[in-house]
């Protein structure tokens, strides 16, 4: 089957996730629609000193056991293999010869405090010149922290075709990742891909450096209450950790081999912002852009969309954009729009796919997650945020999913029922 | 899917020997002589970059004070495209996709926290990491370290706000963020795009990101065919972007086209040695099913030794053709490296000549009709680009 413009249509066969409510998908959203926050004050390392001393976070078994905190890129990839893992199993694959690209959407890694303080001992001294001599032919810490390390693996491990492509656009990555790959199938390069967005940057600095930029919530007396999308008394956003993988696949390549489509992804809009390096241009053109380009690309109207997975981070400045954004798209009745941070709080980098799995999820069984902890709207944003509790709905064919990132990249996915 | 010829209209470059496209092919036609610092960041020589009039691309101040020294270089070179393609007019619509590396860390504040952790015991080092860098970091850095800030910064100082993307991963990053952006012309997904990266060579930061794995050339400067059976590679600093647009967007405009893309490919073997990467790049290159008459090679081989013996098995597969070895010039530039041989390609084809021989090693010579360059990343990643005469 064709869309509108003459591609192939894009099916989703299979979703494997992990979040700070769990590792695998059914555990993330029973969790989700029972309203269930995942945010917990933060125990891999100290806080004393920091303004925000909560996150959401996903520990790995040997630091459940008593083990140090292993460094980004390592939380990064072992989500990320447990995702795309959970995804072959459910679309039916088998490990280790997947036919089609990887397009990994990760965060930026480097060096952390632990391996330079290791090398500098072992230096005995302190300077860059002396630590780098001393790193001389330690591998491991290079192909640890090269950007093309991660991916490596990945492709290695599920045995993609051709050379791993790693994006990161901000809070838009996880997106962004989805995007490459059903741009891949469209072109016909690719009768399948793996697309995923994966995060595990809770660790001193990046939580000092959000802190810093202002756009952490510093409620940090009952973690969970924390984030607040759309609410009056939201303060920023909530640091947190995830991956979700998503197995994409021509439609007409998964039927012919007999597999459950759980979903389409039928449109990718873009824009980019010119303003600030961590604000919207302020008339909102560019979210406003990103939104309609994803329903033009799928050959949809605004009508046609029945709820909006927010981008809701719970800054102020976000939910006031995306507000606008929504009446600036459909009109003064937009459709309900929920935000799953409220629970999960921002996965970064993982965010897009996250929400892209969550919304696919919401079309097969026709319930809207909640936005929790609403307990005072906004009224300066007039939006049906499906407050605090699930709802059940019928005859939802579309889905919008937005994603805003710091430095103006944007990017929207238009999810569609299974035809 | 319609597929639309793609060509380059503009090139942005800047390297130790220069800037623009002009004073390139003036020094690299001359037989220009490598720009090397032994000094500054010893044991490891560096291609520094040169000065650069930042106002001329960055006119804002608060805009150069956002950023470091890459942003700086990678917007500027951006700029550079833009206006060599003119096309300023068109930002509006242009796509970006940018191949980046990290940005600057605080080397200064790096070095002194370290000293105080490492005196520190496992039960204190935790609140003192927290309390230093809340007090020592400064705010903006945070932004001019990003990757993805970069196309951020683009997209604020030049207003290239058709969409962003940002490509992670060394040399092979570079190499897929000019195929993507060609194949998206070439379907239809719009009609001029921005795709390169940059490298700023004299950073301690990269240093230490690269050192470990071996790949750093030490003591003094030789070519990369002149490195031995150990290897290595010098960090150029350089950045190149290109302007992309549809062979009909630019007549149209009555652009000048410089070359036609005829192919960009890329794999990633993972079993490098004993043949795999030389035996990935031929399986690319018979894909491409390109004329071999008139064939150069424009090669950026990085020096590094397991990439350098597999490229010379590729290499030595094409027969006798004009290779030249770019790095030993402009050193490795990483991110950088790729979309610089793809804009020098491009500016010998416009200019209907050929480079004279980069490194001792370089053989062939005489006019080439098209230009085959080659990416073979520092540890993993396969790339290809043929570049055409313009249509």
């Amino acid at each position: 089957m064709k869309d509108h413009l003459g591609r192939p249509l894009v099916a989703v066969t299979g979703i494997g996730l992990v979040s700070p409510l769990g590792w695998g998908l059914d555990k993330n959203w029973e969790a989700l629609l029972a309203g269930t926050s995942g945010i917990t004050r933060i125990r891999r390392f100290a806080t004393d000193h920091l303004k925000t001393t909560m996150a959401g976070t996903v520990d790995l078994p040997e630091e459940i056991a008593g083990g140090e905190p292993v460094p980004a890129p390592v939380r990064v990839e072992r989500m990320a293999a447990a995702a795309i893992a959970e995804a072959l199993v459910a679309a039916g694959m088998k490990e280790g010869a997947f036919d089609g690209p990887l397009m990994l959407g990760m965060p930026p890694v480097e060096m952390e405090w632990p391996q330079r303080v290791a090398l500098a001992r072992r230096a005995g001294g302190n300077g860059h010149a002396a630590l780098s001599v001393a790193s001389i032919g330690q591998r491991d810490l290079y192909e640890t922290f090269l950007y093309g390390g991660v991916g490596e693996r990945l492709a290695l491990r599920f045995g993609t075709k051709g050379a791993p492509i790693a994006i990161t656009t901000a809070c838009a990555t996880g997106a962004s990742a989805i995007q490459l790959g059903v741009e891949a199938i469209q072109r016909g390069e690719a009768k399948s891909a793996i697309a995923l967005g994966t995060d595990g940057s809770v660790q001193p600095e990046a939580v000092i450096r959000f802190s810093l930029l202002s756009a952490l919530s510093s409620r940090n007396e009952d973690p969970t209450k924390a984030s607040r999308p759309f609410e009056k008394s939201r303060d920023g956003f909530v640091m947190s950790e995830g991956a979700a993988a998503l197995i994409l696949e021509d439609l007409d390549h998964a039927r012919a081999r007999g597999t459950t489509v759980i979903g389409l992804v039928s449109g990718c809009g873009e824009r980019a912002d010119n303003f600030h390096r961590t604000r919207s241009n302020p008339d909102g053109s560019s979210i406003i852009g990103a939104m309609r380009n994803a329903i033009a690309d799928a050959g949809l109207q605004p009508g046609d969309i029945g709820y909006v997975n927010a981008h809701g981070t719970s800054t102020s400045e976000n939910d006031k954009m995306e507000a606008l954004g929504m009446r600036a798209v459909f009109g003064e009745a937009p459709p309900p729009i929920s935000s799953n941070k409220s629970m999960i709080g921002h996965t970064l980098s993982a965010a897009g796919a996250i929400e892209a799995a969550f919304s696919l999820l919401t079309l097969r069984d026709q319930i809207l997650p909640p936005t929790i902890n609403h307990v005072e709207p906004d009224p300066t944003l007039g939006l049906d945020v499906v407050p605090n509790e699930a709802r059940r709905v019928s005859g939802l064919r579309h889905v919008l999913s937005n994603s805003f990132g710091f430095g103006g990249q944007n990017v929207c996915l238009l999810l569609s029922a299974a035809p | 899917m319609t597929r639309r010829d793609v060509v380059i209209t503009g090139i942005g470059l800047v390297s130790s020997l220069g800037e623009g496209p002009e004073a390139h092919w003036d020094a690299l036609t001359k037989g220009a002589k490598p720009v090397v610092d032994a000094a500054s960041f010893a044991p490891f020589p560096v291609h520094p970059l040169p000065a650069l009039s930042l106002d001329a691309q960055i006119p804002k101040k608060g805009d150069q004070r956002q950023m470091e020294p890459w942003q700086r270089l990678g917007t500027y070179a951006a700029g550079l495209a833009i206006d060599h393609a003119g096309a300023r007019g068109l930002v509006a619509d242009m796509h970006l996709v940018v191949a980046a590396g990290g940005g600057e860390r605080d080397v200064t504040v790096d070095e002194a926290m370290t000293a105080a952790l490492t005196s520190a015991t496992p039960e204190t080092s935790g609140v003192l990491l927290n309390e230093k860098l809340a007090t020592e970091l400064r705010p903006t850095l945070f932004l001019a370290q990003l990757s993805n800030l970069l196309a951020g910064n683009i997209s604020i100082v030049h207003g290239v706000t058709g969409s962003s993307r940002t490509l992670m991963g060394e040399e092979e990053a570079a190499a897929d963020a000019i195929r993507i952006a060609a194949a998206r012309l070439a379907e239809g997904r719009g009609e001029i795009a921005l795709v390169g990266g940059a490298f700023a060579s004299q950073r301690w930061d990269m240093v230490l990101l690269y050192a470990p794995g071996g790949v750093l050339w030490q003591g003094d400067y030789a070519p990369v065919s002149a490195r031995g059976e150990a290897g290595g590679l010098i960090l150029g600093g350089m950045a190149a972007f290109l302007v992309l647009e549809t062979a009909e967007h630019a007549r149209a405009r009555g652009a000048t086209a410089l070359a036609r893309i005829g192919g960009i490919v890329s794999d990633a073997a993972h079993q490098r040695s004993g043949g795999g990467s030389a035996a990935a790049a031929k399986a690319l290159w018979q894909g491409m099913a390109a004329q071999q008459a008139g064939l150069g090679v424009i090669s950026g081989m990085t020096g590094v030794a397991e990439a350098r013996v597999e490229e010379e098995a590729f290499l030595a597969g094409l027969g006798s053709v004009p290779v030249r070895r770019s790095a030993s010039l402009l050193g490795h530039g990483v991110e950088a490296s790729f979309p610089a041989n793809v804009a020098l390609a491009a500016l010998a084809l416009s200019r209907g000549g050929f480079y004279p021989a980069m490194d001792p090693a370089d053989a062939g010579d005489g006019a080439v009709d098209r230009i085959l360059v080659t990416g073979f990343g520092q540890w993993r990643g396969e790339a290809l680009a043929l570049l055409e005469k313009a249509p």
